[in-house]
């Protein structure tokens, strides 16, 4: 009889020493939505309570950046060194930070719903305003993008060739789309907060209550991100093992 | 350079830019300044695509591995990328005169307009010289071409269409127009370099 191989190297203690991040992922999002729902929020006028919509909303989008830059960096190093797990890796981080994005939108859609709709007009005409929000097209845009580099790899067998082709593409989608979306929201007039800067970065337009909140978000779903991420990456290096060892 | 053996691919881009301006002007004759601008890069973008797309998609295998034992990837990306600047700019003011013989002038400022016209066919050209040496790696090349190409290009097209309304008379903010003009610029700079260092990898095959 084949004794099947351990799950997890180490014992448990060791185990628990190298997860602690998950732990800490775990902690950061209790408190992000305890918090993010009872703590006090400053009261604007246009926003009032819809604003702790910020730590989920915001916060998906800043985990969705770093994820495809995470994504870009494996990319570059599959260039350099062709090792085919890098690739697996930029996948996976693509395609995680894809979710999170959906997550994004439906956060800013509920929020978009309390705060720009107008209750006098029909629902399709709020949604047509929305649908041309400038910041709107270009998070379509970043999505669209990444929803094209997954057609282009299907459309290659070729194992090498895919990883290599998606590779490049990846960096040069990147390079093409970081800048354009930075900049353009800030040349075109917009409802969309965060006409002069990031969004939630600024100093000036953060409460300082809410930064205790909303960073520890914004690490919270980022961990998340990577969690869900790492374990996709694990489950296909066992599917690929034949691949990967020859 | 090689293409000019394949004369019939410029001009049936030729003959596909005089009959797209011929219906646009048969369907609705003079416009306003709005839709002239937008159509006009749209045709601008489209053209792009057809003439652009063809410099790799075009190529059999037996002509790459030729091409691969003569040349260095750089170079090769080097003369593709100067060749399609030069063929869009052709394409450039044929479209911009056939635009003007049949839909009317409606810029305040012609020399702006044109311009501007030949910064965005070049950064058009340069964008898809790149995003065609990926699509010819993969299978179903042509749709593949537009679903990699149209996220990545209409940031720039946006930018570009604004930026031309300056050439309506249009009023902007002081230093508005430097800023974006320098901007693409920048973006154009930063295709090439990109081109050059990404290109080799997409030779060896």
């Amino acid at each position: 009889m084949i004794k099947a191989p351990p799950l997890a190297k180490g014992t448990k203690n060791q185990r628990m020493k190298r997860s602690w991040w998950k732990y800490l992922c775990v902690a950061l999002l209790v408190y992000t939505v305890i918090a993010g729902l009872l703590a006090p929020v400053p009261a604007l006028r246009q926003l009032q309570e819809t604003i702790r919509n910020l730590y989920f909303h915001v916060c998906m989008w800043f985990a969705m950046m770093i994820l495809f830059t995470v994504s870009v960096v494996h990319s570059i190093r599959y260039l350099r060194s062709l090792d085919l797990k890098q690739d697996i890796k930029a996948q996976h981080n693509a395609s995680t930070g894809v979710l999170l994005g959906l997550l994004g939108y439906a956060t800013g859609a509920i929020w978009a719903s309390y705060t720009w709709a107008d209750p006098n007009n029909p629902a399709y005409a709020s949604f047509g305003s929305i649908v041309r929000e400038p910041k709107l097209i270009g998070a379509a845009m970043a999505l669209l993008i990444y929803f094209a580099y997954f057609v282009l790899r299907s459309s290659i067998t070729d194992i090498d060739k895919k990883a290599r082709v998606s590779a490049v593409y990846n960096v040069f989608a990147y390079a093409m789309l970081f800048p354009s979306i930075w900049i353009i929201p800030r040349l075109l007039p917009s409802l969309h907060p965060g006409q002069e800067g990031n969004p939630a970065l600024n100093f000036n337009d953060i409460d300082a209550r809410m930064r205790l909140v909303f960073y520890p978000g914004v690490i919270g779903w980022t961990l998340l991100g990577v969690w869900i991420t790492s374990l996709k990456i694990r489950l296909s290096f066992l599917k690929e093992k034949k691949w990967l060892n020859a | 350079m090689l293409e000019m053996r394949q004369q019939y691919a410029f001009y049936g881009v030729l003959l596909y830019v005089a009959s797209t301006i011929f219906v646009l002007y048969l369907a609705i004759g003079e416009t306003n300044y709005e839709t002239w601008n937008a159509l006009f890069w749209v045709t601008q973008l489209f053209v792009c695509i057809n003439a652009v797309a063809k410099s790799f998609l075009q190529e059999g295998r037996g002509r790459m591995l030729y091409f691969y034992t003569i040349t260095h990837p750089v170079e090769y990306v080097a003369a593709k990328i100067l060749y399609n600047m030069l063929l869009m700019t052709i394409m450039n003011t044929v479209n911009l005169f056939l635009y003007i013989a049949f839909m009317g002038d409606p810029t305040a400022d012609l020399l702006t307009f044109i311009g501007i016209s030949y910064l965005g066919g070049i950064g058009l050209s340069l964008v898809f010289t790149m995003l065609a040496a990926i699509a010819s790696k993969a299978m179903q090349q042509a749709s593949l071409m537009a679903i990699l190409g149209f996220p990545i290009i209409i940031p720039q097209l946006l930018l570009l269409i604004r930026l031309s309304k300056a050439a309506f008379a249009e009023t902007f903010r002081e230093g508005v127009v430097g800023q974006v003009v320098l901007l693409l610029i920048a973006l154009d700079l930063g295709i090439v370099v990109l081109s050059l260092i990404l290109f080799p990898f997409l030779w060896k095959d």
